[in-house]
């Protein structure tokens, strides 16, 4: 532990590098919060209409999880070289595959989320004249909102690590850092980039934590 | 748009005999890949498998079991590989290390949901026939954890591999190598045939170990399993995750 305290070059962490390197770590911080809050937002945006569809009909929901599970198996590099014939070495490469595995993960959690629904709930708003659409957003929606916020959160979580290796294509983030340091043998950056990833990862789930409490005050989730 | 071009280039690489010769090759890259995936699979199961039976037959630890795994989230696959590289150096040693510390919680969490899913009164029976601890956790709670067990054995395998390949970073060997090794030299085609040989072996490892599965322990729905959700991590998870890696 000595070495982490010490201040020089040859430290895990040299303090005077990474004061000099403000802007840089701001730059990188965008970038990483871009690709991460993209893929998510677009992510969320395909799956929970898809998940409602699905949970309507057995036809969407089994090929749209079949297909996603395929995806999901392939690893992030794999997936983004597998793009970049297509999309090159744009942010478009990451973006779509990194959607692609957030989209998986909230397909299946909004899907888990609305067929846990009791019946009895459904039949009672039936019964009550709910129209279609007003039984959706007013009473499974909101049912579902805590299986929709979880996996909002694994989603948000896995994503901020998976950022870390669009460095690899060009794509800049605190992967960066990490492949800066790697390169030249210097640890600053490599401790750097891998906490600052982990400080985002902790304070992303913690904000969204606070979120899901302020939206469902009824209710006290506890983390998956 | 260069698809049909670049495809064709890309088939003309499988089909170039250089490719499927000498350490380069593709054979020789299949089993550094199969072989650091199984080793490090392998040392994390020793490690993790008797934790996870034993936390699970005491009851204790859940607080443990659940929280290690996901903060195992959050470390990046890529940031643990290259800080292991500082301590052990480039290779093979960093890439088995890395990936044995990133499958080792999600596979004693596993281990540990599926003993405390074994029904009360099937333990209280056993306690009532006389067994003894070590009788219980081998004879009764084991076997009855054992699909849950499997399925997280193989969400955390197939993780292994995908980490893996993000390990050709480090200069461990593996199909992983064409891609990175494609990137630096702006080799697209190499790129685009190491990513398919990647994706194809990970698919081809989720499909088998699934079948082994099937076999090993039947019966059991295990996909829609929570535990084996909660193992995703990324894919990952892995993974999920983990998730995806």
């Amino acid at each position: 532990m000595s070495t982490l305290a010490a201040n020089g070059p040859d430290s895990w962490l040299w303090w005077d590098w990474v004061v000099r390197h403000g802007d840089e770590i701001w730059f990188r911080t965008k970038e990483h919060v871009f690709l991460t809050v993209v893929s998510v937002v677009v992510g969320t945006l395909l799956a929970v209409p898809a998940a409602i569809l699905g949970s309507r009909t057995k036809l969407l929901a089994t090929p749209l999880l079949l297909v996603g599970g395929v995806i999901y198996t392939i690893p992030s590099l794999a997936l983004f070289a597998l793009l970049i014939p297509w999309t090159g070495l744009s942010r478009t490469t990451p973006l779509i595959a990194l959607t692609s595995y957030t989209l998986l993960i909230l397909f299946r959690n909004t899907l888990t989320g609305l067929s846990s629904v009791p019946d009895d709930v459904r039949d009672a708003a039936h019964g009550m004249g709910y129209s279609w659409g007003r039984q959706l957003l007013r009473i499974e929606l909101p049912l579902a909102l805590p299986a929709i916020i979880a996996g909002i959160r694994i989603a948000t979580v896995t994503t901020i690590g998976l950022v870390t290796v669009a460095a690899l294509v060009a794509q800049g983030g605190y992967g960066q850092f990490i492949l800066d340091g790697y390169q030249r043998s210097f640890r600053t950056p490599i401790v750097l980039g891998s906490a600052l990833s982990i400080l985002l990862a902790v304070v992303s789930d913690v904000v969204l934590v606070g979120l899901q409490r302020a939206m469902m005050p009824w209710t006290r989730v506890p983390s998956t | 748009m260069i698809a049909a071009t670049f495809l064709g280039e890309v088939v003309a690489w499988f089909a170039d005999g250089a490719n499927w010769s000498g350490p380069g090759g593709i054979p020789n890259r299949f089993f550094e890949y199969a072989e650091i995936t199984f080793v490090s699979i392998a040392i994390a199961s020793v490690i993790g498998l008797p934790l996870g039976f034993l936390l699970g037959h005491l009851g204790k630890g859940a607080l443990v079991a659940i929280n290690v795994s996901n903060i195992g989230r959050a470390i990046p696959s890529l940031a643990l590989l290259v800080l292991t590289v500082q301590i052990t150096g480039i290779g093979n040693t960093p890439a088995i290390v890395a990936l044995v510390a990133l499958s080792v919680p999600p596979i004693v969490t596993n281990t540990y949901v599926g003993m405390r899913g074994v029904d009360r009164d099937v333990r209280e029976a056993a306690h009532g026939m006389g067994m003894t601890g070590w009788q219980r956790l081998t004879r009764v709670e084991a076997p009855l954890a054992l699909p849950l067990v499997m399925a997280g054995l193989r969400t955390s395998t197939v993780q292994v591999a995908a980490t893996a390949s993000l390990a050709a970073v480090v200069a461990s060997g593996g199909f992983g190598r064409y891609i990175v090794d494609g990137l630096a030299t702006q080799d697209y085609v190499q790129v685009f045939a190491g990513a398919v040989l990647v994706a194809g072996f990970c698919i081809a490892l989720e499909l088998g170990l699934g079948l082994v599965e099937a076999r090993v322990a039947p019966g059991r729905v295990r996909l829609e399993s929570p535990a084996a959700h909660r193992a995703v991590p990324g894919l990952a998870g892995t993974a999920a995750p983990a998730g995806p890696s």
